[in-house]
Parts: structure tokens; C-alpha cells; sequence
């Protein structure tokens, strides 16, 4: 995998001297535009003052900007005890050098992805929605997934591209919002006058529009650079982890089949990021050409027919017998040992079960969130939000007063 | 400069040569072994583990299965044989026969479902699981860790240094229990 991570890094570097380069072009016009011939210097420096700050930010704390932006809660081990030996598991499989970070986003929809600058720091994110509707084993797969995505150092190249990109983005919003504002007041105060002032807003318009649609195209190239590849990639990593592909091609299905609407916090900056595509279908159709996940249909047949072991070999085997296509795991890795299948144990999980798990979890996600749980002697058992004003609370059904005060805890 | 001089500087270089070489062969032993000892003490740490979750399990599950004493015998003997255990060896075949009792009484659990609707119990059993699957994971590094060691303490030069400064072989952790062997995950869910 030697020559996919050296890829990972040197693509994080091209991403950071594109960004830069688009910076300075853009500085560099804007300052021209505004400060007239002698400007362009000004802009120039503006433009790469601005790149250092995105850089450091995106280096520092990416991966925390991305989390508080998909809304994700960091939670220990008594919180989910099954998800936390998992990802130990995974990490004591993958040979990782430091335990990732866990959070939990709360979000009915399926989904999971992984953030961080290094395998040393490294966060991985579940949706509530994943930890309720799948089995242990297919939880099991997806954390994998992540794992591998963490240890091919996908993840230092999605933090990097989702916070230069957002950054420019909100920079361009910012722009946009600021020339209608002052348009519309100049407009105003100065109906009959100001017409040295109408050169420059010609020009901020044409750079605003420059800027907008450099941001889309921005993003097209970072779903072509977090190609379908990285993704086969991971499903092959999280089968030899785990010895057991049956445990991913379930949960994926799982996933694609689930009826619940598409992921709240999710948006066209940190959708590569997720295991697989957040947007339903309807949206993707246009781009299914550029679309950063293959489709899950495919990726569950060749991980269904790994029957010989659970080493890249045998993965790129499964992957050319189903696509047809050439290989696309790298050349070092086939010579990986063979690493034998785990059998299968599993029963199908009953409905029931999944009930009581989806149940289980909207206990968890509301203690998380500071929820108060009451059982008043009627049988009843009460759930108070954590914004509930007065200490008692009246049973619906027995109309008795219960005292709040001893079991209200502070919101984590 | 005379002929003597030459051969004798010409020596003295061979032996800084041949110094640098022992050094460097004595270093990366001794990397290995650690790596081989920190592996094993990262299964030591989980084994433990295992062995601490055992008696609340059997004091949760007694209340519910009155009728299988030597299933919870056969776990409590195999559990104290484990934690005797000296050698690598032995540990490997006191767990094995550990991991056996453990499955079978899983399997026991089957039929008692108010047991398998025990909060408590289900949590124990989580953790159980998730202990038994980090044996399996980090019994993998280890053995991986020692095939590194061995082949370097065996394989010619570094077999004279070794040789020389007491480097010895260590065991594999193989694990002997029919179920572990075809299957080194459990899981209950």
C-alpha cells in the first residue's frame, strides 16, 4: 500500500499549491481591479495571507471544523461500549499507533466517515442511524472501512480539500453577500453620483462571478481526485481487517436499501467523505460519471465473492471477475500473504431485534444530549429534554409529581 | 609511507568495519525482541481482561441457570488453569481450552431467554466479545512480531551474535481449541 499512501500525500501537496495558485490569480485581479496598476501587489499579498490561514487552519484543526460542521458528538466507551471494542479492534487489527477519536452524529440516516491529519489523530464518525439498524458484524465492516481509509491516508487529503474548498466557498458567499449589500446602499445614498465608484463594481461583479464558478469546478476535482479507487480501496482494506467481507457487503446493503431521507448536516464539501454517497439518487444522476462512490450494488457483488481468503489479492481477484475491468489495487500489495476467510456464525437478525436496537439507540443519543430519564412508580418511564424549565414533572398517566432535581445531569 | 603501515590501517579499517556490523546486528535484535515482548504484553493486557469479565458472568448467568453446574465449573476450572499459566505455550493452551468452555456455554445461554434479555448480562457479553476479538487481533501482531525475531536470531550472521548474547527463540501463541482455530472471532449478537 506503500505507493497509495506516497499518492495520498503528494495529491495533498498538488491540492495546497492549486489552492495557492488560485488564490494569488484571484488576489491578484482583485487588487489590480481595486487599488488600480500598483494594487496587483497588494492583492497578491492579501491573497497569500489568506492561503497560509486556510492552510494552518486545515492543518490544525481540520478535522474539528469538519466534525462541528457534520454536527458530531465525541463519545466514550460507556456511551456505546459496542462501537468503542469495535474501533479498538479495528485498531489493535490495523496496526494503528493511537486510538481514533469516536463521535457520534445524530442523524437517522446510515452513514460513517473518518477525519484527521495523520494516523495518530485520527476521528471517526458514525451516524445514530448506522449504530441502530445494523448487526455487530456489519457495524464491524464499516468501522474497517474507515480504518483503511485512516491508514491509506485518505483522510489528511479529504480534511485538507473539504476545509480549502469550504474556505472558499464561504469566502466567495461572503463576497457575493457584501457587493449586493453595498450595491443596493450605494444605490440608495448615491442614485445620482458615484460614477468612479461604478467602474470598480463591475469589475468585483465579474471577479464574484469568476469566483463562483471556479468553486464548483473546485469541487468537481475533488470528487475526481477521491476517486471510486480510494473507495474499492477501503472495502478491500476493511476485508482483509476484518477476515470477513460478508460483514461490509451486509451493511451496505443495509444502507443503500434504508428509507430514511438523506443526511441532515451533509453537504457537497463533506460528501466524499462519507462511506457511501449522502445525497440520494435523484440529485446524483446528472453526475454519476464524476460520482466519488461506485455504486454500492457493484461493491457488495465483489465483496461477496471473495471465497478464497480475505487478502488484496483475493480482492482484486473478486474486483476484476465482477467489473471486468483491470485491477486497481497497486502492484506491491498482490504480493500480500494470504489471509484465511473467518467463518460464518451470524443468524439473521430478526426484526425484533433491530427494533429494540433503534429504540436502544434513541435512549443513547437523548443521555448524550442531556436528556433526564424518570421512572415514576406507575410503570411509566419519562424522558425530559434538557431545556425543561421547573423541577417536577407530572406523570401523563398517573398524574403524580416527580422531582426532577437529583436526576437532571449536565449536559455533556 | 612504508608497506606495514598500509596493511596495518587497512586492518584497523576492517575491524571498525566489522565492529559497526555487530553493533548494528546486536541493535536490531534487540529492536525485534522488544517488538516481540511489547506484542505479547498487548495480549497479556486483554487476557486479563477476559479473565476478570469470567466470574461476573457466571455470578449474572447463575441466577437465571439453575441446572448447569458443570458448565460453569468447566469455565471456572478452565478460567484458573489460564491464570497459572507460565509459558507462552501453555497460556496459548490454557486459553484455548478457556475460549472452548466459553462457546459452550454460549451455547447453553441459547435456552434461557430471560437471561439473553438481562441488560446486565448483555453488556458483560459485549465486552466479552469484544475482549475475544481483540485476542484474535493482537495474537495476529504477535505472531507476525515473533516469525520477524526468529527468522533473525536463526538466519546467518546475525545467528553468531545471537548465538553470543543469548537471543532465543520464542513460541508462536497457536491456539489449539477447535473453535478458535476455524473461527478466531465470537460473536453473540
Amino acid at each position: 500500500m506503500w505507493e497509495l499512501i506516497r499518492a495520498n500525500k503528494r495529491h495533498s501537496i498538488f491540492l495546497m499549491a492549486l489552492m495557492a495558485l488560485v488564490l494569488l490569480l484571484v488576489g491578484g485581479v482583485i487588487g489590480l481591479a481595486v487599488f488600480g496598476p500598483d494594487g496587483g501587489w497588494i492583492g497578491l499579498g492579501v491573497a497569500t495571507v489568506v492561503w497560509l490561514v486556510l492552510a494552518l487552519i486545515s492543518l490544525s484543526s481540520g478535522d474539528q471544523i469538519l466534525l462541528a460542521a457534520s454536527h458530531a458528538q465525541r463519545v466514550d466507551h460507556d456511551v456505546h461500549p459496542q462501537l468503542f471494542n469495535i474501533v479498538e479492534e479495528m485498531k489493535i487489527a490495523a496496526g494503528l499507533p493511537a486510538m481514533p477519536k469516536v463521535y457520534i452524529i445524530n442523524d437517522p440516516a446510515p452513514n460513517a466517515f473518518a477525519t484527521g491529519r495523520s494516523p495518530q489523530s485520527a476521528s471517526l464518525a458514525v451516524t445514530a442511524g448506522l449504530l441502530a439498524r445494523l448487526n455487530r458484524d456489519e457495524l464491524q465492516g464499516v468501522v474497517a472501512h474507515e480504518m483503511s481509509h485512516i491508514l491509506h491516508r485518505d483522510i489528511l487529503y479529504v480534511t485538507l480539500a473539504g476545509i480549502m474548498l469550504g474556505g472558499i466557498v464561504l469566502m466567495s458567499q461572503v463576497f457575493l453577500r457584501g457587493m449586493l449589500h453595498g450595491s443596493m446602499g450605494s444605490r440608495r445614498r448615491y442614485s445620482s453620483g458615484g460614477r468612479g465608484n461604478g467602474q470598480t463594481q463591475i469589475v468585483l461583479v465579474l471577479i464574484a462571478v469568476v469566483v463562483a464558478v471556479l468553486a464548483p469546478i473546485m469541487t468537481q476535482l475533488l470528487y475526481f481526485a477521491l476517486s471510486r479507487r480510494r473507495e474499492y480501496l477501503a472495502d478491500a482494506g476493511a476485508a482483509r481487517l476484518t477476515r470477513y467481507p460478508e460483514g461490509l457487503a451486509s451493511a451496505l446493503e443495509k444502507i443503500a436499501s434504508d428509507p430514511a431521507p438523506q443526511l441532515g448536516p451533509a453537504n457537497q464539501t463533506t460528501a466524499p467523505m462519507y462511506i457511501v454517497n449522502p445525497f440520494k439518487k435523484g440529485r446524483m444522476k446528472l453526475s454519476d460519471l464524476t460520482s466519488t462512490h461506485p455504486p454500492i450494488s457493484e461493491r457488495v457483488r465483489i465483496l461477496r465473492s471473495m471465497s478464497q481468503g480475505a487478502s488484496y489479492r483475493d480482492y482484486a481477484e473478486a474486483f476484476m471477475k465482477v467489473t471486468r475491468s483491470k485491477s486497481i489495487v497497486p502492484a506491491t500489495a498482490l504480493k500480500d500473504e494470504p489471509v484465511n476467510l473467518r467463518q460464518d456464525q451470524t443468524s439473521p437478525t430478526s426484526d425484533e431485534k433491530t427494533q429494540r436496537q433503534v429504540h436502544q439507540m434513541g435512549d443513547i443519543m437523548r443521555n448524550v444530549n442531556g436528556f433526564a430519564f424518570l421512572s415514576c412508580s406507575c410503570g411509566l418511564s419519562l424522558k425530559v429534554p434538557p431545556n425543561f424549565q421547573g423541577d417536577t414533572v407530572r406523570c401523563p398517566r398517573c398524574n403524580r409529581n416527580l422531582d426532577l432535581g437529583a436526576q437532571r445531569v449536565p449536559p455533556r | 609511507m612504508s608497506g606495514a603501515l598500509i596493511v596495518l590501517l587497512v586492518f584497523v579499517g576492517l575491524l571498525v568495519v566489522l565492529a559497526l556490523i555487530v553493533i548494528g546486528i546486536y541493535n536490531a535484535l534487540v529492536r525485534l525482541r522488544n517488538q516481540v515482548d511489547n506484542a505479547w504484553s498487548q495480549i497479556d493486557v486483554q487476557l486479563k481482561r477476559r479473565h476478570d469479565l469470567i466470574p461476573n458472568l457466571v455470578e449474572t448467568a447463575r441466577g437465571y441457570m439453575k441446572h448447569e453446574r458443570e458448565t460453569f465449573e468447566a469455565i471456572t476450572q478452565a478460567r484458573s488453569q489460564a491464570m497459572g499459566a507460565k509459558s507462552v505455550a501453555e497460556t496459548a493452551k490454557a486459553e484455548g481450552q478457556l475460549a472452548d468452555a466459553l462457546s459452550k456455554f454460549m451455547l447453553v445461554v441459547e435456552n434461557y431467554p430471560e437471561l439473553k434479555a438481562n441488560q446486565n448480562f448483555l453488556a458483560l457479553q459485549e465486552e466479552l466479545t469484544g475482549t475475544e476479538n481483540k485476542i484474535a487481533f493482537s495474537r495476529q501482531n504477535y505472531n507476525d512480531q515473533v516469525l520477524f525475531y526468529n527468522n533473525k536470531i536463526q538466519m546467518f550472521p546475525s545467528n553468531i551474535i545471537a548465538g553470543m548474547c543469548s537471543f532465543t527463540k520464542r513460541d508462536f501463541f497457536q491456539v489449539d481449541s477447535a473453535a478458535e482455530r476455524a473461527v478466531p472471532k465470537v460473536s453473540f449478537s
